[in-house]
């Protein structure tokens, strides 16, 4: 019998053996994939252990995300909430439990859990662990100025549309503002709440400044003769003759206004067809330098290419032509879009306003882009800097004259031209309006981009104003710039 | 040990370890007194698992540690009843072991029985009298044990012969298995009794073709009841897919919902409870087993899935040293079994040790999703009086059986 009971007993050693060994596969192995499955509930409630940084605007104090402690199964949990509400939404986004993350809280979620490669942070964030206290994680100063911000909001009060200003030689964000947003403080418990939308727009969780889309019209035009000038092709005082209207492919292509009398100029130079937006001059721009050309300076203001700004991927949106709602890169430009309409900015054209400010600050800049920037710096909890903003270049579109050139057409226009509402008494303002054609009769597009002083820009803007049946760039995007400029010059 | 233990979770609880050492000193002594020569290492072992259990049962819900220290009051009077009683020789209870059969059967028919018998997620294994609750079917493991170590001691050179009508016990008891299974829905209790059975079948017999036939017609009819029974097959499902890709219609909510978000909820948060303890643990009173809202994340946390709490807050070192304590607590058992003289004590104490090794297999397994996941206790650790109670008679029949092994070797 002895001999029995010993199998047995193996038998029941193994039994117990294989409980080990299957514990060992699931702390070990699977535990990685477990970690990462979205309804590990454990995972999450690590993640709200941990204090995140607090998120300042650029004067260090408005308190734009903190945390709220809570009591929760005998720890303290952090929740966040934001005190400027729907102000800076779009910038900072939300960090939640149920809806993840957006905005720059999921974008720099290394640097506010303190679980950035940042050897200070390392340390730290391993001391924390270690003697089982609180990780802390590292604060946001932003470069928006918050009382820019706030009059920015106020100015797009009922309109849909959106407004970036940039420092132009360092590309610091100033302000960035869309309508309609959202309250980030409702995400959480009250998501139908926080998505509703009175009046005409909708999809208020769309930061409309880095991911809309608008045809750009007349600010278009910029490229156009930022092109011209520099292939050395046209000088400001190249001659036109404005019969009201451009032959293209054998048909008029008429000039803004009556279309049965659109507005004619007759002989002109091409500053003057700047300064008042003349379709045909541009149109005929178009089809002597070709459609190519003028795509290959777009791009080498960043068209084609994702904005390179410090929020998530996905809230960020290329500049282009766009086919079907894709992307359209025409392989062959000559064949495959109109060189004219291209010209001033309708083709199929797409841009986000992010693009046109950038473009307005790369003129502003004597012809060097740079790169924009959210993230003034970010600071540990002990106050010890751990990054700050450099100054980047993204790249040289246009030479120095082409850009000095386009600043003194861009004057004529706020001076003289289709831009006068965006005149500040005292200082030069450069600027560009454009009214889109949006496929309804008289519905259009607003848009107004300039940048302040001209002599010396300290910033450059850009504004869109969705839908606006019978309003022009100049009436009704203008006015908002020249205020936003003014208060950020003051 | 233990007043370290304790001292962990709040320094508030010292008194409380001091009466759970003053326990465990009394049953030493009970033990020193009545079984004198019995195996000197159960008793520690058994006293390290019960303050491990307790320990964690006081860090999930103080309440219940302190309604389980009562249980484990009662079970100690009854371990030292045992002992008083039968100290002098318990090989006596062979006499009644139809008696004891008798009593097995009625007890795991109690939870069938319309009136007191009640259904606790989905298995009908309780039987509850006014407010008290109690699951026969623990302590019917081991009358069933003594039962069957008596009747096969009697029997042995019969069924050893292995002619077909020595074969009718097997069948029997396989038809009384699948039947169990049946009324109570519950995979893991008819595997306990059936693997005890034939454990023990083996031991008496040494009959291999028993095992194999036995296991053989176990399956089948494991897989009959399978196709019959929704519930069992559920537990299947959940055992084979406890993640679904796309959602499947819930039979809780009604609605289409993901399994893990279902049916399979309890074992998937359990699996993430694991996975976090990785190598060492959280450290006791640190793991998370309340999600954002404060909601417990897993339910019956204490009773059946004490061991992912102990696995996430002890890490595999602590989990591994815990069922290591275990083997050691079945080493011993075996050892009992081997020492002791008569086939009737070998039976019981190997009955005893494999049905206390089955039940650690059937309910930790089917957590780490070896098998499929049933609804039993973790002997000494999980919440529960029934439990406690059996599982220290059980520790008495063992400590009664080495006794008196021991003391015929040392004359």
């Amino acid at each position: 019998m002895n001999k029995q009971v010993s199998q047995m007993g193996v038998v029941a050693l193994v039994l117990l053996a294989a409980l080990i060994v299957g514990t060992t596969y699931w702390q070990t192995w699977a535990n990685a994939s477990l970690a990462e499955r979205q309804d590990n509930d454990i995972r999450l409630v690590a993640q709200f252990t941990i204090k995140r940084g607090k998120i300042y605007a650029s004067d260090g104090r408005t308190l734009l995300a903190t945390n709220v402690p809570k009591r929760v199964g005998g720890r303290t949990l952090y929740f966040r909430r934001y005190p400027s509400g729907p102000l800076f939404s779009d910038v900072v986004g939300y960090s939640t439990s149920t809806r993840s993350q957006a905005g720059l809280e999921r974008s720099y979620n290394d640097y506010l859990t303190g679980s950035n490669a940042n050897l200070d942070t390392v340390f730290r964030s391993a001391v924390d662990r270690l003697r089982g206290a609180t990780v802390t994680g590292n604060d946001l100063v932003l470069t928006i100025r918050p009382g820019v911000q706030a009059l920015a909001r106020r100015l797009l009060q009922g309109k849909c549309g959106a407004v970036v200003a940039l420092e132009p030689a360092t590309g610091r964000v100033l302000a960035m503002v869309t309508n309609p947003t959202y309250n980030p403080n409702l995400i959480e418990k009250h998501f139908g709440l926080a998505t509703r939308t009175t009046g005409p727009c909708r999809s208020p969780l769309l930061n409309r400044a880095t991911a809309g889309t608008y045809i750009p019209g007349s600010t278009f035009k910029i490229i156009t003769a930022a092109a011209a000038l520099d292939t050395g092709r046209f000088t400001p005082d190249s001659p036109f003759n404005d019969p009201g209207y451009c032959i293209e492919y054998g048909k008029q292509v008429r000039n803004a206004g009556n279309p049965e009398a659109p507005e004619t100029f007759g002989s002109v130079n091409f500053a003057f067809g700047f300064q008042h937006s003349v379709n045909s001059v541009f149109c005929n721009i178009g089809k002597t330098i070709g459609a190519g050309t003028i795509l290959r300076y777009a791009e080498r203001f960043g068209f084609y290419s994702l904005p390179p700004l410090e929020t998530p991927e996905n809230e960020r949106v290329e500049s282009g032509l766009y086919n079907r709602r894709r992307l359209f890169k025409p392989r062959r430009p000559e064949f495959q879009v109109d060189p004219g309409r291209l010209a001033f900015g309708q083709e199929r054209l797409q841009v986000t306003p992010l693009q046109m400010a950038m473009v307005a600050a790369t003129v502003a800049n004597h012809g060097a882009m740079m790169r924009p920037r959210l993230v003034e710096r970010v600071v540990s909890p002990g106050g010890k800097t751990i990054t700050h903003l450099k100054r980047e270049q993204l790249g040289r579109p246009i030479k120095r004259q082409t850009a000095d050139e386009l600043t003194h057409m861009m004057e004529l226009a706020v001076r003289g031209g289709t831009g006068t509402a965006a005149y500040i008494p005292g200082i030069r303002v450069a600027g560009k309006t454009g009214t889109a054609e949006t496929g309804r009769p008289n519905v259009h597009t607003a848009w107004f981009t300039a940048f302040a002083p001209a002599d010396a820009p300290r910033v450059a803007i850009a504004v869109v104003v969705e839908d606006q049946l019978n309003g022009f760039g100049g009436t009704i995007a203008a006015p908002i710039a020249r205020e936003v400029m003014e208060a950020l010059l003051r | 040990m233990f007043i370290a233990r304790q001292d962990v979770v709040s320094t508030a609880s010292l008194t409380y370890a001091g009466i759970f050492f003053a326990l465990y000193v009394a049953a030493h002594l009970v033990v020193r007194y009545t079984v004198p020569f019995a195996d000197p290492y159960l008793l520690p072992i058994v006293g390290l698992l019960t303050a491990v259990g307790l320990t964690e049962i006081y860090r999930l819900n103080p309440d219940d540690a302190f309604k389980q220290a009562g249980w484990i009051v009662v079970a100690l009077a009854l371990f030292s009843l045992t002992l008083f009683l039968l100290r002098y020789d318990y090989r006596r209870v062979e006499a009644y072991k139809y008696l004891f059969g008798l009593t097995a059967i009625v007890l795991l028919v109690l939870p069938i029985l319309p009136l007191i018998g009640l259904t606790v997620n989905g298995a009908r294994l309780w039987v509850h009298i006014g407010s008290l609750r109690f699951q026969p079917g623990e302590l019917a493991k081991i009358m069933l044990i003594v039962f069957l170590a008596g009747y096969m001691r009697e029997k042995r050179e019969v069924l050893a012969q292995g002619r077909p009508k020595d074969w009718g016990p097997l069948l029997l008891v396989w038809a009384m298995a699948m039947l169990v299974l049946l009324q109570t829905r519950d995979l893991g209790g008819g595997l306990l009794y059936f693997g005890i059975f034939l454990a023990m079948l083996y031991i008496a017999t040494a009959r291999t073709a028993y095992v194999g036939a036995g296991l053989g017609l176990f399956i089948i009819g494991a897989i009959g009841v399978w196709k019959v029974t929704p519930h069992v097959q559920d537990r299947v499902t959940i055992w084979l897919h406890p993640w679904s890709e796309h959602k499947v219609s819930c039979p809780l909510s009604g609605q289409l919902e993901l399994r893990q978000n279902c049916q399979s909820f309890q074992l998937v948060k359990s699996l993430y409870s694991i996975g976090n303890g990785e190598y060492a643990g959280t450290g006791l009173g640190k793991g998370t087993f309340q999600n954002v809202d404060g909601k417990q994340i897993i339910p019956d946390l204490n009773t059946d899935f004490i061991y992912s709490a102990l696995a996430q807050e002890l890490g595999l070192i602590g989990a591994a040293a815990l069922l290591l304590v275990y083997m050691i607590f079945v080493l011993r058992g075996m050892r009992i079994a081997l020492l002791s003289q008569d086939g009737f004590s070998k039976l019981v104490a190997a009955g005893l040790t494999f049905g206390f090794a089955l039940q650690t297999f059937i309910i930790v397994g089917g957590i780490l999703r070896l098998i499929p996941l049933t609804g039993i206790t973790l002997p000494f650790v999980s919440y529960g009086g029934s439990s406690v109670v059996a599982n220290f008679l059980l520790l008495a029949g063992l400590l009664l059986i080495s006794n008196r092994a021991n003391r015929e070797l040392l004359r």
